[in-house]
C-alpha cells in the first residue's frame, strides 16, 4: 500500500492532502505509521517498531493496524484510493 | 537493559470539518473520570466485577440537602417523601429515610418493602392505579396516607371502613391542565371537568373516610417550573373551596414528583445540565403558589414531595468494559461494551453522559456505542465522541441513579451487583451479582420434562 506522495504532514499530527483540500487529524502514533508508511515500510516493519516501542502485543496492534489502514483508505490519502484495497 | 516502554494508544485519523462546530463549542465529555468519591474506578471493576452500578451516598446526601433547603427557605411545614419506585435499593431507601424521607410507594409489594425498611406506617403514602383489597386493608390497619385514583377504589376504601370500623385516612389524585404537553390525565380524577369535586364530596357527606390531603402528580422530567406553580394553585384553590363549604382543613398538598434531573434528553438541543430547572426554581415556583393562594398562617397545609429522579440520579454511576472495537460499513467506529440496554434502561431516553475510566491523549472519533446483547435495539448512545477505546479500558456512565436499578431487565445476561460508597469513602456491597441460581431458583420442570436424549 503506497501513500499519496505529496501529503503535507505537521508534528502535531494535523495532515493536509493537497490535491484534495481535506484535512485530518491524527494522533501521536497514527503519525508515526502515516510517516513509516511514507518512507516506504511495509506491515511488518511497522508492527515490529509499534511493538517494540509500545505496550501492545502483535494481535492487537494488526488489529488496529488493518483498520487504521481502512480508515487511509476511506479518506481517499492512499495512490489509487479505494482500488488499492483489493 | 530495555528501555521501558511507552503508554499504547490505537491509532486514529479523523477528518476535519469547518463549519460543523456547534455554538457551545467542542463537548468535553472524554474528561476521564478515575475515581469516584476516592475510589479507583479500575479497583472498583476489580473488586466487585464488571459492569458495577456504584451509588455515591455522598451526592446523595448533598442533593437531598439541596432540595430540602430550597424548599424550607421557603415554605414553613415541608417533607419529603421517597418515591420508591425510582430506586428501591434498601440501602438507598433508608438513607433517605434517614434524612427524614417519609415512603411513598405504588404497590403493596413496595409498600412491604417500606414496612420492612422500618418506617411506620402512618408515614407511608400509598398511591397507584392498583391496590387490592387485601393490601388496602393493611394500609387501612397501619393508618397509612391513601391517595385514591378512581371511584371503584374510593367505594372499596369505603367498603372496608365499614367493615373493618376503622376511619382510612385519603388523599384524592387530582389530574389538571398546567398548560404543558402531554397532559396527565390517567391518574386520579379531573380538575377542570368536576370529578375532582365530584370525588372530594363523595368522601366528605361520608363520614367513613378523612379526607386528609389533595395530591397532583403532573407529569415527569418537567422542565417548565411554572407548571408546578400552576398546579399548587389549583390545588390550594380546592383546598380553601373544601374549607368554606364543608369546615375542615386539609392537613398536606402534596405536589408528587418529575422533577427533571440533569440527564440530557434524546433529541434535545441543550445540555440537560443547562436545560433542567434547579430545585430553588421548582420551590419557588410551588411556595409562592401556595403561599398566595390565601391561607391563614395557622391553615398552610403541609407540602409534600415525592420527587425521586432529581434526588438519586446524579448518585447513581455505572461502570464498565470494552468487549470490542469494529468498524461499521459508513466507516463508523462502533464500541462494544459489557453493559447494554436490559441494566441501562434509561438509554432509551437518554443521551447518557459516558466518560473513559482512564487517562488518554486530546485524540478523540465519533462512535456509536454498543451493549452486549444479541439483539439489534441494544445500542447505549447513537453518537458520542470518545478517545480510542481499547479492549479492556474502563468507562463510566453518569447519573444512572434513577429508574435503572428498578427497570433493568433480567434479559440474556445477569445483573450486576450495585456497591455504595459511603460518607467516609468506604464501598459496600447493597446488591450482589445475580448468580444463575437466583433466576432458576424460582423455576419448576415438570418430571416428564427433566430427561431427554440427543
Amino acid at each position: 500500500m503506497k501513500l499519496k506522495k505529496n501529503l503535507a504532514l505537521s508534528d502535531s499530527g494535523f495532515v493536509f492532502d493537497p490535491s484534495t483540500g481535506d484535512s485530518f487529524s491524527t494522533n501521536p502514533i497514527g503519525l508515526e505509521i502515516i510517516r513509516m508508511l511514507k518512507e516506504g515500510k511495509n506491515a511488518n516493519d511497522i508492527k515490529n517498531h509499534v511493538t517494540k516501542t509500545y505496550m501492545t502485543d502483535d494481535a492487537s496492534f494488526e488489529k488496529d493496524y488493518y483498520d487504521f489502514v481502512n480508515m487511509l483508505t476511506k479518506h481517499n490519502l492512499v495512490e489509487g484510493g479505494e482500488k488499492e484495497k483489493n | 537493559m530495555s528501555a521501558k516502554k511507552l503508554q499504547y494508544e490505537r491509532p486514529v485519523i479523523q477528518k476535519l470539518n469547518v463549519g460543523l462546530m456547534n455554538k457551545f463549542g467542542t463537548r468535553t465529555e472524554y474528561t476521564p473520570l478515575t475515581h469516584i468519591d476516592g475510589n479507583s474506578v479500575k479497583d472498583l471493576l476489580g473488586k466487585f466485577g464488571s459492569p458495577l452500578f456504584v451509588i455515591s451516598e455522598r451526592t446523595l446526601r448533598r442533593t437531598f440537602r439541596e432540595a430540602n433547603r430550597s424548599f424550607k427557605t421557603r415554605y414553613p411545614k415541608v417533607q419529603f417523601a421517597w418515591s420508591y419506585k425510582t430506586n428501591y435499593m434498601n440501602a438507598v431507601c433508608n438513607a433517605f429515610h434517614q434524612e427524614g424521607s417519609w415512603a411513598e410507594v405504588v404497590s403493596g409489594f413496595e409498600y412491604q418493602k417500606a414496612l420492612n425498611n422500618g418506617v411506620p406506617g402512618n408515614k407511608i403514602i400509598f398511591n397507584g392505579p392498583d391496590k387490592t383489597e387485601a393490601e388496602l386493608k393493611v394500609a387501612i390497619a397501619n393508618n397509612s396516607m391513601i391517595h385514591i385514583d378512581h371511584l371503584d377504589e374510593l367505594y372499596l376504601i369505603k367498603e372496608i371502613a365499614v367493615e373493618s370500623n376503622k376511619k382510612p385516612r385519603v388523599a384524592i389524585r387530582v389530574n389538571m391542565d398546567t398548560g404543558v404537553y402531554p397532559m396527565w390525565d390517567r391518574f386520579g380524577f379531573n380538575y377542570e371537568n368536576g370529578q375532582a369535586w365530584d370525588a372530594i364530596n363523595k368522601i366528605m357527606l361520608n363520614d367513613k373516610m378523612e379526607l386528609v390531603g389533595l395530591h397532583s402528580h403532573i407529569g415527569t422530567f418537567m422542565l417548565t417550573p411554572s407548571a408546578y406553580g400552576m398546579a399548587a394553585s389549583k390545588l390550594s384553590h380546592l383546598a380553601l373551596e373544601i374549607k368554606k363549604k364543608y369546615k375542615k382543613n386539609i392537613q398536606y398538598i402534596d405536589m408528587g414528583g418529575g422533577f427533571a434531573s440533569k440527564n440530557t434528553l434524546k433529541g434535545s438541543y441543550l445540555q440537560g445540565i443547562d436545560a433542567s430547572p434547579t430545585f430553588d426554581q421548582f420551590a419557588e415556583s410551588i411556595c409562592t403558589a401556595i403561599l398566595n393562594a390565601g391561607f391563614t398562617e395557622t391553615d398552610l397545609p403541609l407540602l409534600i414531595l415525592e420527587t425521586g429522579r432529581a434526588l438519586i440520579d446524579e448518585s447513581g454511576y455505572l461502570l464498565g468494559t470494552v468487549v470490542s472495537n469494529k468498524r461499521l460499513s459508513d466507516g463508523r467506529r462502533a464500541t462494544i461494551l459489557d453493559f447494554g440496554v436490559n441494566i441501562l434502561f434509561t438509554s432509551f431516553w437518554y443521551d447518557h453522559k459516558i466518560s473513559p475510566a482512564q487517562e488518554f491523549s486530546q485524540y478523540t472519533e465519533d462512535a456509536v456505542l454498543y451493549g452486549p446483547l444479541c439483539m439489534n435495539i441494544d445500542v447505549i448512545r447513537e453518537n458520542i465522541t470518545l478517545p480510542p477505546l481499547k479492549r479492556d479500558d474502563h468507562v463510566v456512565v453518569h447519573s444512572v441513579g434513577a429508574y435503572n436499578m428498578t427497570q433493568w431487565m433480567q434479559f440474556i445476561a445477569l445483573r450486576p451487583a450495585i456497591v455504595m460508597i459511603d460518607m467516609e469513602g468506604n464501598s459496600h456491597i447493597i446488591r450482589k451479582r445475580e448468580t444463575l441460581d437466583s433466576i432458576e431458583k424460582d423455576e419448576i420442570v415438570p418430571k416428564y420434562l427433566k430427561d431427554f436424549k440427543l
